[in-house]
């Protein structure tokens, strides 16, 4: 196995399946990039270079360009993956939701049960979420609840390179439509990725740490500040699991749930604004399921309720971190 | 008139289907037996039939709210339309959709929709789906005067030019969006609109299923063609209210009437052959009596079709999950 990137790993499995099945297309905003310009094609390959390369193997019929127009092409991607295509649109930022969401929530999740069980949309969104760059308010959320509370949408939050090519191939080759959610901190990752293709089913939790006294549920970029924690704590004598999702829907509350059985202590660590989030999700399963097993108040690790704020100061006091981790830990253990 | 006996004969069949559909349904929820609400296309039949009279099972539509006219345009079945509107488990969507989501997937039907101005966007994507794979196929999106103001309808005309996908746009212009007049609402013109994107329009009288046949007949040979997205603007009225229920408070005292005396287009239809055509009054009239016939039996089916059980709340949200 070689190491490779987040973006690279998402790279090849786009390209995988798109010599697998000539039904897979790629569309978006800059997607090749130089569309109509004097300059280079393929100039951008998305506007962080996850798709590049795409264009130059499958031409111009299957790696389409559009125009800044999310309401229109999101829809498109929707019509088309309900009449024999296989899209994956690449929403380019998650914050762009707010204007083709209708195409998404009242459209593309709803044609199959609406339509009485005799539609299938095999669509994948792709889109890039989460605080961290220094984007501000537009551009640095973590909508993901969003679409979590949306029946008939699947949501993947990969945390590694190696989750990221399995989980986007298990997308492609999915026939419900998917919000494939990719942390925009961990496109440079780099992680252990196989050469060959490989799904990673949805519904099926990691536990990247396993221990006994406490449980930690993260998701996306927080499952890697949850690992240090959990590695710091350890040192402490203090042994958490570490429980990544990698679906908000389907979640795999089973797993959470026996291991909360085991341990006794739950943390949740989501990115999301706190409210209606992954992490009142989790805390709301918990305590309706496993209330009697619990030793301690459950514990939430959240941003606060306000915008991501652009200075730097500021976004990094809203973004949660190791230390606010290991507090919680601490707390819950000595409750 | 060039027409064969069988096609006028077709068409006004298809024409007198929606018609006494249409009609049935509005008897029937007056009485209280269709639950929630319906939007009903009585008075607009030129339109739905002049397009799909060219369309074969390669194309594909995507209707508006008002969208029983079009389905039976597309060639769905009536009874399971019927069904799907009283709610039962038999319906074209097993009775999870009703009238403003009725679909047939396999006749190319893309569903009627409950969000004003949700379709043009689904309609690029299934003729980019013909394009990309090479059907042949073209898509149809009908609009109304109200969804033709819709950010989506706008994008999708830049989007099909763009990618010069093989669509036609049907703005369907009954005069109201809702209770606010077209005259009222509508920026500039529809042609207008269609110019600036640089898409062709015609305009026609859309209460003359000749006049649409034919206009539409070059706009849908251009896109099949590779020529790009074309605009049809259809001028026409609905004889009922934008839902049933509605009291038309906003319409002139007469208007209905006056419609209904000059401006119906089963009338027109009939007219246009004239008495010495391929066709004649008698076999027009054996038509009516056919068509009764068969709405009969739809709402009969309808009425006496068992409702959806407790199982099949949950099912159908997913593929697998």
């Amino acid at each position: 196995m070689a190491k490779k990137t987040y973006r690279q790993a998402i790279n090849e499995a786009i390209a995988s399946e798109m010599r697998r099945d000539p039904r897979v297309i790629v569309m978006g905003e800059d997607n090749a990039g130089g569309a109509g310009a004097p300059g280079e094609q393929d100039a951008w390959g998305g506007v962080l270079g996850v798709t590049k390369g795409l264009i130059g193997e499958f031409g111009a019929e299957r790696v389409l360009d559009t125009p800044i127009t999310e309401s229109a092409f999101i829809g498109a991607a929707a019509g088309a993956a309900a009449t024999g295509l296989r899209p994956v649109a690449e929403l380019m930022f998650i914050d762009f939701m707010g204007v083709c969401f209708d195409q998404i929530f009242n459209q593309a999740a709803k044609f199959r049960y609406m339509f009485g069980g005799r539609a299938v949309t095999p669509l994948v969104i792709r889109t890039m979420y989460g605080a961290g760059f220094r984007a501000a308010s537009q551009h640095s959320q973590s909508l993901y609840p969003i679409f979590t509370h949306i029946p008939g949408l699947k949501v993947v939050l990969p945390s590694s390179p190696y989750d990221a090519k399995g989980l986007l191939i298990q997308a492609i080759r999915d026939d419900d439509p998917v919000i494939f959610c990719e942390h925009k901190v961990l496109y440079d990752e780099t992680g252990e990725v196989p050469d060959e293709a490989y799904t990673i089913p949805f519904g099926e939790a990691n536990l990247t740490r396993e221990g006994k006294d406490l449980t930690i549920v993260a998701f996306g970029r927080m499952v890697n500040f949850a690992n240090q924690a959990a590695d710091q704590l350890r040192r402490d004598g203090i042994s958490a699991t570490v429980i990544d999702p990698r679906t908000t829907s389907p979640l795999d509350s089973e797993t959470i749930l026996d291991c909360v059985a085991e341990t006794g202590r739950l943390v949740v660590v989501d990115e999301a604004s706190p409210r209606c989030s992954m992490a009142a999700d989790i805390s709301r399963l918990v305590a309706e399921e496993a209330f009697s097993h619990l030793k301690a108040p459950i514990r939430t690790i959240t941003p606060p309720h306000t915008p991501v704020p652009f200075s730097p100061q500021l976004e990094d006091l809203y973004v949660p971190g190791v230390p606010r981790i290991l507090e919680a830990a601490r707390a819950v253990m000595q409750h | 008139m060039q027409y064969s006996r069988e096609f006028l004969l077709d068409s006004y069949r298809t024409m007198a289907t929606i018609r006494r559909f249409e009609d049935r349904v509005h008897d029937e929820f007056a009485t209280g037996k269709i639950p929630g609400f319906v939007h009903l296309y009585a008075g607009e039949e030129a339109s739905a039939v002049g397009v799909c009279s060219h369309l074969d099972e390669r194309d594909v539509i995507a209707s508006t709210h008002r969208g029983h006219g079009h389905c039976i345009a597309k060639g769905c079945d009536v009874t399971g339309m019927m069904k799907e509107i009283y709610g039962r488990r038999g319906g074209l969507c097993a009775g999870k959709g009703g009238s403003m989501h009725i679909a047939d997937l396999s006749k190319g039907m893309l569903g009627a929709n409950g969000i004003v101005g949700g379709g043009p966007p689904l309609v690029c994507g299934a003729a980019l789906t013909a394009k990309t794979l090479k059907t042949g196929g073209v898509a149809v999106a009908f609009v109304g005067d109200g969804g033709s103001n819709q950010g989506t309808t706008l994008e999708s005309y830049n989007l099909a030019k763009v990618w010069n996908l093989p669509v036609l746009f049907v703005v369907e212009d009954n005069g109201y969006a809702e209770s606010t007049a077209s005259g009222w609402s509508v920026g500039g013109t529809q042609a207008g609109r269609a110019a600036g994107f640089g898409i062709p329009c015609v305009e026609v009288d859309g209460f003359d299923f000749f006049a649409v046949y034919e206009a539409a007949r070059d706009l849908i040979a251009r896109a099949r063609n590779g020529g790009g997205p074309g605009m049809l603007h259809a001028t026409l009225t609905r004889f009922y209210g934008h839902f049933e229920g509605d009291a038309m408070t906003y319409r002139a005292a007469d208007e209905i009437a006056r419609l209904r005396a000059e401006k119906d287009s089963l009338k027109i239809f009939r007219a246009k052959v004239g008495p010495g055509g391929t066709a004649s009054p008698g076999d027009f009239d054996a038509v009516d009596a056919e068509v009764t016939a068969a709405i009969d039996a739809a709402v009969l089916a309808a009425e006496t079709d068992a409702p959806p059980t407790e199982a099949d709340l949950l099912t159908d949200v997913y593929v697998s999950y």
